[in-house]
C-alpha cells in the first residue's frame, strides 16, 4: 500500500476518462485503505462495499460508452446526516440508530446522476452539534495528522477521511464551521457556499436557517467541480435560490490581480495561536505578491456574533429535534408505560449531553416572556452582522481570515468546557448568519505538523470570487499531494 | 342581576385542495390509513415542506368575501407541541403576521342583521388522527394514521362580538354559507372538516369590561356549540351569583351528558413557543394575485339573499333560508325560469324540497326532482291543469320516480276537470242522489253545501276545479 495514485478528484475524473485507471479499481483502491486504516481513524459510520462496488462498475460501462460526465465514478463519502434512501442515516445519535430513510436529498439525487459513487457514510458530532466529532454518539473520529488529536467538527469524520485518502472527496455540512473548521483541521479544503445555493431537501436538519452542505476535498478546483453538481435551486427546498448555476471551474486561473482583499481587526485578536496568526499573514502577504490590494476593515459585531448564534441555532434547534419522540421511527423506551413517559425517556436516553444542553438552550430562549429578550434580540443582532458584511464588500472582494484560532486540539481536551468549545467556531460563525459563502484552505502545518487553514469569505453568490482567491493562494501553497504518515505507513 | 354573555368563536375550516398545504399526497378523505402519506407529512428527518399555492388562493377568497385586509407579506410559524399525531413535534400555522385581518361578516337574527368582526384568517396544516382500540381509556395502545396530516386548514377568529347562543349559530352558518359559495371548503362539522371552539365570559349587563372567559372544546354540530354555549352561561352566572369567581380554563363539551368540564387550567396551558418558520420564505402576495382572486369571487350568500328578494319580491326570511346552500339558490332560480311563480316556487321550495332533502338526507344536486320539473308542476297548479292538493300527490310520485309532472298526471288520470257540461252532469247526479239535502238547503240550511262540494269531489276524485263545482253548484241550488 502506498499514496493514491490521484491526488486530487480533477486528475482521476481525467484518469477516469482517458481510461488510464477504472472506477472499480479505484472504488476498490479506496475500500482497501478503509479496512486498513479506519479502524484507527474511525471516520465512517458505515461502509457499503457492495453498493459502491456495483456503481463503479455501472460507472465503468457508462465511461466506455462516452457518456460520462465529470465525477462519473468517482468515489465520495457523505456526512451521515445527509440522507441517502435505503442507506442507514444515524446523525451520529443514538435516537437515529437504526433510521433507514425512505428517500434520498435532493444533493444525493444530483450525484448519483452523475454517477458518483457513494462510499459510505462519515461519522459526525451528533446531529453537527459540536466542534471535535466527539459528541458522536457511536466512535470518535481523530486527526489523522495526529491520532491523539480532533478532527475539528461537526464534519470531523468528512475531513478525516478526505485527509486520510479514504476518500478523494466528501459532503459536509456547515452551521457555524462545521465544514470549514474540520477542513483546516485536517488540512484540507472546505467550502460553505451561500445560504441558498445548495439545496438542503434530505439534509436533516440542525439549524435550518444557518445549515447548508458543501463540499470538502483536497483541491479548490475539486470543490469548485463538486459545487457544480450539487448547487442549484430545488423546488423541494423552499429557502434554494432561483438563480442560474455557472461552471465555478470557469475563471479560477485568473489570479487576484486587482482583487482587493479585507482584513477585518476582529479576526486577529488576542488568543489566536501565534503559529496560526503568522501563517495566515503569510498567506495575505503571498496574494499581495500575486498583485492583490490588501484592505484594513472592521467587522464591528463580531463579538456578539457567538451569543447571537447559539441563540438562533438552538432556538431552530429546539424545534427540528422535537420529531425525535419516539413515535414513528427511531429508538424508543420500550419500557415506557405511559405517552409522556415514552417521550422523557426516549428523548433523555436517546440524546447525548450536548444535543440536550442545546434543546434546553433553545427551548428556553423561546419561551413566553424570554423571546423579546432573547430570539428577537438575537434576530436583530443578525441582521446588524449582515449589515457589517455588506458595507465591507463595498470596501473588497474578499475577506481573509484565519479559519480557527489554533490548530486541532487533544481529544478530550474541551469536552468538559462547552463554552471554550464554542470559541473555536468563533471565526467562521459570522459566515453562517449573514449567509455568505465561506473556504477554508491549508496555509501551514505547525512544528508538530498540524494544519493550519487560511479562510475567504465572499458576498453572497460571489463563490466564484471566493474560489479564485483561495484557488490562487493553493497554487502558491500546494498541498494535495501532502500526506499524514499513517497514510504512507 | 342580569348578566350579557360575551362570545367569541375560532373556527377551524379544512380547505378541499386536492393535494395537501406542504406535499403532493392527495387530501382525499376516508382512504385506508397511512395511505395518503409521504416522507414529508410524516416528518421524516430532512424533509422540508413546500406551500401549495392553491391554498393561499383559497385562504385569500375567503378573506375577501369576509372583507379582510389581505397581507402583502405574511408569514408562517411553528406552533411548537407534542403529541403522537403531529409528526414534527410542531404544527406549521401563522402566528405574528397572518394572511388576512381586520373582515367582518353579517348575521342576520330575528329580521336584524349584525355585523360580527373577524379578527384574523390564517392557514395552517391539520395534524393525524390517533385511533384507539377498544375505549379511550383502556385501549392497550394507540395508532396513528397521518392521513389527514397536512391538510389544509384555515383558521377564523373572530371578534369577541357575540352576545348570545344563537347569534354564535347564526354566526357559524354563515361562515359554511361563505365557505360553501367559494367551494373552498364542504364544511361539514360531523366529518370534521368544520371544527368550532368557542370563548365565552359573562358580565353584567351594561358592563364595558369583559369577564373572566372560558374556552369551549370538543362541540360536533351547530347545535351543540349553541347547547354548549347556554350550559356554559347558566354555569358562569351560577358561579358569579354564588360569590365566587370564573375560573379561566379550557373546558371539554360532552355532549351525552350536557355539560362542560374542566381540560385543563391556565397554568396548564402549554408554552406554544411560536417562532417564524425558518423553512418557508416569507409568503408575498402580489395586489395584482389578490385582484384577480377577487375578480373570481362568485356572488355570496348575503348578496344573493338581498337579490332574491329584489328581483322575485319575495320575504327576506325565504330569501335567507333558500340561499343557505348555494344550489338550493340555484335550484330555486331554475325553477323559477320555468314557473315565473317566485312565491309559490320558494313555498314548494322551503317546505316541500328542503324537508325532503333533510329526511332522505340527500344534497339537492342528488335531488330526483329536478328544477325543471317542479317549475313545470307549479305552472301546472298555475294555469289550473291541476289542484294545488292534487299537486302534492303528483309532487310525492315525482319524488319516488323522478318522471316529469305531465307524465304523471297524464298517466294518474289526475288532470283537473274544469269541462262545464261534465261537472254539471256530476252535480246534477249528486243532486238528484239527495233530494232531502237539497230540501233543507233551499230551507235555509246553506251550510249544507260544503256537503254537496264533498260529494262532487268524491264522484271526480278530487279532479273537479273546486271553484267551478262551488260556483255551478249555488246557480243549480239557488235557483
Amino acid at each position: 500500500m502506498s499514496l493514491p495514485a490521484y491526488h486530487t478528484v480533477r486528475d482521476l475524473s481525467r484518469a477516469l476518462q482517458d481510461g488510464a485507471v477504472s472506477s472499480t479499481e479505484i472504488t476498490r483502491e479506496y475500500l482497501d485503505r478503509i479496512d486498513r486504516l479506519d479502524s484507527q481513524v474511525k471516520a465512517y459510520l458505515y461502509v457499503d462495499p457492495d453498493g459502491a462496488m456495483a456503481m463503479a462498475r455501472e460507472a465503468d460501462t457508462l465511461i466506455r460508452k462516452g457518456e460520462a460526465s465529470p465525477l462519473t465514478g468517482v468515489p465520495i463519502g457523505i456526512k451521515d446526516v445527509i440522507c441517502i434512501e435505503g442507506i442507514p442515516n444515524t446523525c451520529g445519535s443514538k435516537i437515529l440508530q437504526n433510521y433507514v430513510p425512505p428517500y434520498s436529498a435532493t444533493v444525493i439525487e444530483k450525484l448519483k446522476s452523475e454517477h458518483v459513487v457513494f462510499l459510505g457514510k462519515l461519522n459526525m458530532d451528533e446531529f453537527a452539534m459540536g466542534s471535535s466529532t466527539e459528541n458522536s454518539r457511536f466512535q470518535v473520529t481523530r486527526n489523522p495528522w495526529d491520532l491523539e488529536r480532533i478532527p475539528g467538527g461537526s464534519s470531523g469524520g468528512s475531513a478525516a477521511a478526505v485527509a486520510a485518502a479514504l476518500s478523494p472527496a466528501a459532503l459536509g455540512t456547515d452551521t457555524g464551521g462545521s465544514i470549514r473548521q474540520p477542513a483546516a483541521l485536517c488540512g484540507i479544503v472546505g467550502l460553505k457556499p451561500t445560504y441558498g445555493r445548495v439545496s438542503r431537501f434530505g439534509l436533516v436538519a440542525f439549524a435550518s436557517s444557518l445549515d447548508q452542505i458543501g463540499p470538502m476535498t483536497r483541491s479548490v478546483w475539486d470543490a469548485a467541480m463538486l459545487l457544480n453538481v450539487i448547487a442549484g435551486h430545488d423546488p423541494k427546498d423552499s429557502t434554494s435560490m432561483p438563480r442560474e448555476v455557472p461552471d465555478y471551474t470557469e475563471g479560477l486561473e485568473e489570479g487576484v490581480k486587482g482583487m482587493r482583499i479585507g482584513i477585518p481587526d476582529e479576526y486577529f485578536i488576542e488568543g489566536i495561536d501565534p503559529e496560526v496568526e503568522k501563517a495566515v499573514r503569510d498567506a495575505i502577504e503571498a496574494l499581495k505578491d500575486g498583485g492583490a490590494e490588501v484592505v484594513r476593515l472592521s467587522l464591528p459585531h463580531t463579538e456578539y456574533a457567538i451569543a447571537t448564534y447559539y441563540i438562533i441555532a438552538t432556538a431552530e434547534a429546539s424545534s427540528n429535534l422535537a420529531r425525535y419522540d419516539g413515535v414513528r421511527y427511531g429508538y424508543r423506551e420500550a419500557s415506557a408505560k405511559a405517552l409522556k413517559e415514552m417521550y422523557e425517556k426516549t428523548r433523555s436516553e436517546g440524546f447525548g449531553t450536548e444535543v440536550k444542553r442545546r434543546i434546553m438552550l433553545g427551548t428556553y430562549v423561546l419561551s413566553a416572556g424570554y423571546y423579546e429578550a432573547y430570539y428577537r434580540k438575537a434576530q436583530q443582532v443578525r441582521t446588524l452582522i449582515r449589515r457589517d458584511f455588506a458595507e465591507a464588500f463595498e470596501k473588497c472582494d474578499v475577506i481573509m481570515t484565519p479559519t480557527t484560532p489554533t490548530p486541532a486540539f487533544r481529544v478530550g481536551e474541551k469536552t468538559d468546557d462547552p463554552l471554550q468549545m464554542y470559541l473555536s467556531d468563533i471565526f467562521t460563525i459570522s459566515a453562517n448568519l449573514a449567509g455568505l459563502p465561506g473556504i477554508s484552505v491549508p496555509c501551514g502545518w505547525t512544528q508538530a505538523g498540524l494544519p493550519i487553514g487560511v479562510q475567504f469569505l465572499g458576498a453572497t453568490f460571489s463563490e466564484p470570487i471566493v474560489l479564485r482567491a483561495a484557488y490562487s493562494f493553493e497554487k502558491r501553497f500546494p498541498f494535495a499531494d501532502r500526506y499524514p504518515d499513517l497514510v504512507a505507513r | 342581576m342580569e348578566y350579557e354573555p360575551v362570545i367569541g368563536l375560532e373556527v377551524h375550516a379544512q380547505l378541499n385542495t386536492s393535494t395537501k398545504i406542504f406535499c403532493s399526497c392527495s387530501t382525499e378523505f376516508g382512504a385506508p390509513p397511512n395511505t395518503h402519506i409521504c416522507p414529508v407529512c410524516t416528518g421524516q428527518p430532512g424533509v422540508l415542506p413546500v406551500l401549495n399555492k392553491k391554498v393561499v388562493e383559497y385562504a385569500i377568497k375567503m378573506g375577501l368575501a369576509t372583507h379582510c385586509t389581505i397581507a402583502r407579506v405574511s408569514r408562517f410559524a411553528r406552533k411548537n407541541y407534542f403529541y403522537p399525531d403531529l409528526p414534527k413535534g410542531y404544527q406549521i400555522s401563522q402566528y405574528e403576521l397572518p394572511l388576512a385581518e381586520h373582515g367582518f361578516v353579517e348575521i342576520l337574527v330575528d329580521g336584524d342583521t349584525k355585523r360580527i368582526g373577524l379578527t384574523r384568517i390564517h392557514m395552517e396544516e391539520d395534524a393525524g388522527k390517533l385511533v384507539h382500540p377498544g375505549s379511550f381509556t383502556d385501549t392497550p395502545y394507540s395508532l396513528v394514521d397521518y392521513n389527514r396530516s397536512g391538510v389544509p386548514l384555515i383558521e377564523i377568529v373572530s371578534e369577541p362580538d357575540m352576545r348570545s347562543p344563537r347569534e354564535a349559530g347564526a354566526y357559524l352558518r354563515t361562515l359554511r354559507a361563505i365557505l360553501r359559495y367559494l367551494e373552498i371548503s364542504d364544511g361539514n362539522m360531523e366529518e370534521g372538516s368544520f371544527r368550532c371552539d368557542a370563548n365565552i365570559s359573562v358580565r353584567p349587563r351594561g358592563s364595558e369590561k369583559f369577564g373572566t372567559r372560558t374556552e369551549l372544546k370538543n362541540m360536533n354540530s351547530f347545535r351543540n356549540v349553541e347547547k354548549a354555549l347556554e350550559y356554559e352561561i347558566e354555569r358562569q352566572i351560577a358561579v358569579l351569583e354564588s360569590g365566587e369567581t370564573v375560573v379561566q380554563e379550557t373546558r371539554l363539551w360532552d355532549a351525552a351528558a350536557g355539560v362542560t368540564r374542566t381540560m385543563r387550567g391556565k397554568e396548564e396551558a402549554d408554552d406554544y413557543r411560536y417562532f417564524p418558520d425558518p423553512d418557508l420564505l416569507p409568503l408575498v402576495v402580489e395586489e395584482s394575485w389578490v385582484e384577480d382572486v377577487r375578480k373570481s369571487l362568485p356572488e355570496l350568500p348575503s348578496e344573493k339573499r338581498d337579490r332574491l328578494v329584489s328581483q322575485y319580491g319575495i320575504p327576506l326570511y325565504d330569501a335567507e333560508v333558500i340561499t343557505a346552500e348555494k344550489a338550493v339558490a340555484d335550484y330555486f332560480e331554475a325553477c323559477v325560469a320555468v314557473c315565473d311563480a317566485p312565491k309559490q316556487a320558494s313555498n314548494w321550495v322551503m317546505v316541500e324540497v328542503l324537508r325532503e332533502l333533510k329526511e332522505s338526507k340527500r344534497e339537492i344536486t342528488d335531488f330526483p326532482v329536478t328544477a325543471r320539473h317542479l317549475g313545470e308542476m307549479i305552472l301546472m297548479i298555475e294555469k289550473g291543469t291541476i289542484s294545488g292538493k292534487i299537486a302534492k300527490t303528483v309532487f310525492a310520485e315525482m319524488v319516488a320516480t323522478g318522471d316529469p309532472p305531465e307524465k304523471i298526471v297524464r298517466e294518474k288520470n289526475l288532470i283537473q276537470v274544469t269541462d262545464q257540461e261534465a261537472i254539471e252532469a256530476v252535480i246534477d247526479e249528486v243532486l238528484s242522489e239527495n233530494p232531502e239535502q237539497v230540501d233543507r238547503y233551499r230551507g235555509g240550511k246553506t251550510k249544507l253545501l260544503g256537503f254537496f262540494v264533498g260529494q262532487v269531489m268524491k264522484k271526480t276524485k278530487g279532479k273537479a276545479n273546486p271553484q267551478m263545482v262551488n260556483k255551478i253548484l249555488k246557480e243549480k241550488l239557488d235557483k
